[in-house]
């Protein structure tokens, strides 16, 4: 029997849950809403919550002021693009690790994710000297190449986590029916794992596209994505909120519209039925 | 062709040995079942002859050629798994043609072979659904068309009945069985239940601790056990086994006799004993008697004895169908 609820008990978390997610939106919300602003209203006091004169100038600006474009195109590139190639690394990292585990499995993934818990600045120096012998310094090849480095832990653990629960009774049925290993993965494997691999690849992408730490040190003019156009707008000529704010909203839409799109299919599991 | 031969087989799983030195020899177009309590490692043999464990030593030989070293794909058996194992995301017709397609065969070839196999098996109406919306029995039905569609040298079964109901087992075992002679394919079919062994199987393997303790016919293993295990493991309600003095009279560390190899009277010379639970089954009668000395003695007539719970008999074993065992368990035989 579900736990009963009274309608008031219900109604005070319905309005605490409502709470908790407009506080944790509204940076979100005002920065869209600043955006709309004059650089005056941006900065006025007490802040105006609703543009007091709603204008579409600082779009026009921060687009023929620093190519929105471009760095969208990099974005793109270095976001889909490491995590494409991440996947090619992990799904054969996690199938090993999850359907052939040996002693020191356990003992791997520990140590994957423990290079996430090191502090990203601790190996900047070396990384950047790599970068620079290499000729990587701002080249999208060299940052499509370190954040999926650095994303491929998450990835690993996550595709392991979702490969654990296909029985691996049908794989080994897929084994008796002939299917060479690459097979038994792309024909079998894969296609139950789809919405694992999906969340997978969706998050990957947000991580990427989101990251700063590494793209804002290893990148100048050409290779610049997203996170260096914002961070342009907060530099030596002083703060301009409204820009600023336009440049962030373009930097966070295709990303929100992406997951707000795609939160459903993710949910679905795809094994019901082939095991009893 | 389909002559499968194991030769001196271990498997270790780190310190535990799982399966101690096995020779068997399984010959073409046999039906042959291992069978043992859980955990006695005939699943494991199983899955040693499919290739999907690797043996620690010996060797498995399949039509005279060793195929100990090659992959599942290259053994030509095809298997049967006790979950079924379908795969999800594909048809009936997807699950029945993915070894086919896998062996690269055209796509009308593999058509054909589908539909034929579902014709046999009485799939065909149900080709385009998916696994998820059939029932266990069809499922399992599945599952062996896609062992039979690939023509193999040998079937594989690993429990494939302990998942569906006891009407539908039943029904499935004679299917089973009667596929197997009209194909004439070598099967090795594992299962705990040995009403299953007994009805199915040409020879029947009992496994004990990763030991082979009898191979024989079932008539063999209920009629001439080699030991103590065999005997007390075939047959339902089980072997009656005795030990103690009046073994000792017998030249025996332990006798055995089934239970429908007592004669059961009022009077006479016996084994003295009160009846402590009578069931009645209609076509027989089991009865539990209480003996002194020996404990529960089980008892089998044939229809309604007339006899009640309470009532006190005297119960004589058929000589001749007596079984002797010595200290060590094995049979004692007359020369």
């Amino acid at each position: 029997m579900a736990r009963a609820i009274s309608p008031q008990k219900k109604w005070t978390f319905t309005i605490l849950a409502w709470i908790v997610a407009l506080i944790l939106f509204f940076p979100i919300l005002w920065t869209i809403l600043t955006a709309f602003k004059t650089e005056g209203d941006a900065i006025l006091f007490p802040p105006a919550f609703l543009p007091p004169h709603w204008t579409l100038e600082n779009f026009f600006e921060v687009q023929a002021r620093s190519d929105y474009f471009r760095h969208f195109f990099n974005s793109v590139v270095i976001s889909v693009g490491s995590t494409l190639i991440g996947l090619l690394v992990a799904v054969p990292a996690a199938w090993s690790m999850a359907f052939a585990p040996t002693k020191r499995t356990k003992d791997i993934l520990m140590w994957m994710l423990s290079t996430k818990m090191m502090p990203a600045v601790g190996v900047l120096v070396p990384i950047y000297l790599i970068f620079k012998n290499l000729g990587l310094l701002d080249s999208l090849a060299g940052l499509t190449g370190i954040l999926m480095l650095i994303n491929l832990p998450i990835m690993v653990w996550m595709l392991y986590t979702y490969f654990r629960e296909i029985p691996v009774d049908i794989l080994e049925a897929s084994r008796m029916d002939g299917a060479v290993l690459w097979k038994e993965i792309v024909y079998v494997l894969l296609p139950m794992a789809i919405p694992g691999i999906a969340s997978t690849l969706l998050l990957n992408i947000i991580l990427a596209w989101n990251e700063a730490f590494w793209t804002l040190n290893l990148s100048a003019a050409n290779a610049a994505p997203l996170t260096a156009f914002i961070a342009s707008y907060s530099s030596p000529e002083g703060l301009f909120w409204a820009k600023l704010s336009a440049a962030s909203t373009l930097a966070i839409a295709p990303i929100l519209v992406i997951g707000w799109f795609s939160q459903k299919q993710l949910v679905r599991g795809m094994t019901f039925g082939a095991v009893k | 062709m389909g002559k499968i031969v194991l030769q001196g087989v271990e498997k270790h799983f780190g310190d535990v040995k799982v399966i101690s030195n096995v020779d068997l020899t399984v010959e073409d177009g046999a039906f042959v079942v291992f069978v043992g309590p859980s955990g006695c490692g005939k699943s494991t043999l199983l899955r040693l002859i499919a290739g999907l464990e690797d043996v620690t030593g010996g060797r498995i030989l399949i039509d005279g050629v060793d195929v100990t070293d090659l992959p599942p794909m290259k053994r030509g058996l095809s298997m049967v798994f006790q979950s079924y194992a379908l795969y999800p995301h594909m048809s009936v017709r997807g699950n029945i043609g993915f070894g086919l397609k896998m062996a690269g065969l055209p796509k009308d070839e593999i058509a054909r072979k589908v539909e034929a196999a579902a014709a046999t098996l009485n799939l065909t109406q149900y080709l385009d659904r998916k696994p998820r919306q059939l029932s266990g029995g069809q499922r399992q039905r599945v599952a062996i068309g896609r062992a039979i569609v690939r023509e193999p040298k040998g079937f594989l079964f690993d429990e494939p009945l302990s998942n569906l109901d006891a009407a539908l087992r039943v029904n499935m075992r004679i299917e089973i069985a009667r596929l197997q002679k009209a194909l004439a394919t070598t099967a090795i079919y594992v299962t705990h239940d040995q009403v299953e062994a007994m009805t199915m199987a040409d020879k029947i393997v009992v496994l004990n601790a990763g030991r082979v303790e009898q191979v024989g016919s079932p008539l063999e293993l209920y009629d001439r056990p080699d030991n103590l295990f065999v005997a007390g493991f075939i047959g339902s309600p089980k072997m009656n086994l005795v030990g103690g003095r009046i073994a000792e009279g017998y030249g025996a560390a332990t006798v055995g006799i089934r239970p429908e190899h007592l004669l059961v009277g009022r009077e006479g010379d016996g084994w003295r004993g009160t009846i402590s639970v009578a069931e009645h089954l209609g076509s027989d009668t089991f009865l539990y008697v209480d003996v002194k000395d020996v404990g529960l003695v089980t008892v089998r007539t044939q229809g309604e004895a007339g006899l009640r719970t309470g009532d006190s008999v005297v119960l004589r074993p058929d000589p001749a169908r007596l079984h002797r065992f010595d200290r060590d368990g094995r049979a004692i035989r007359a020369a």
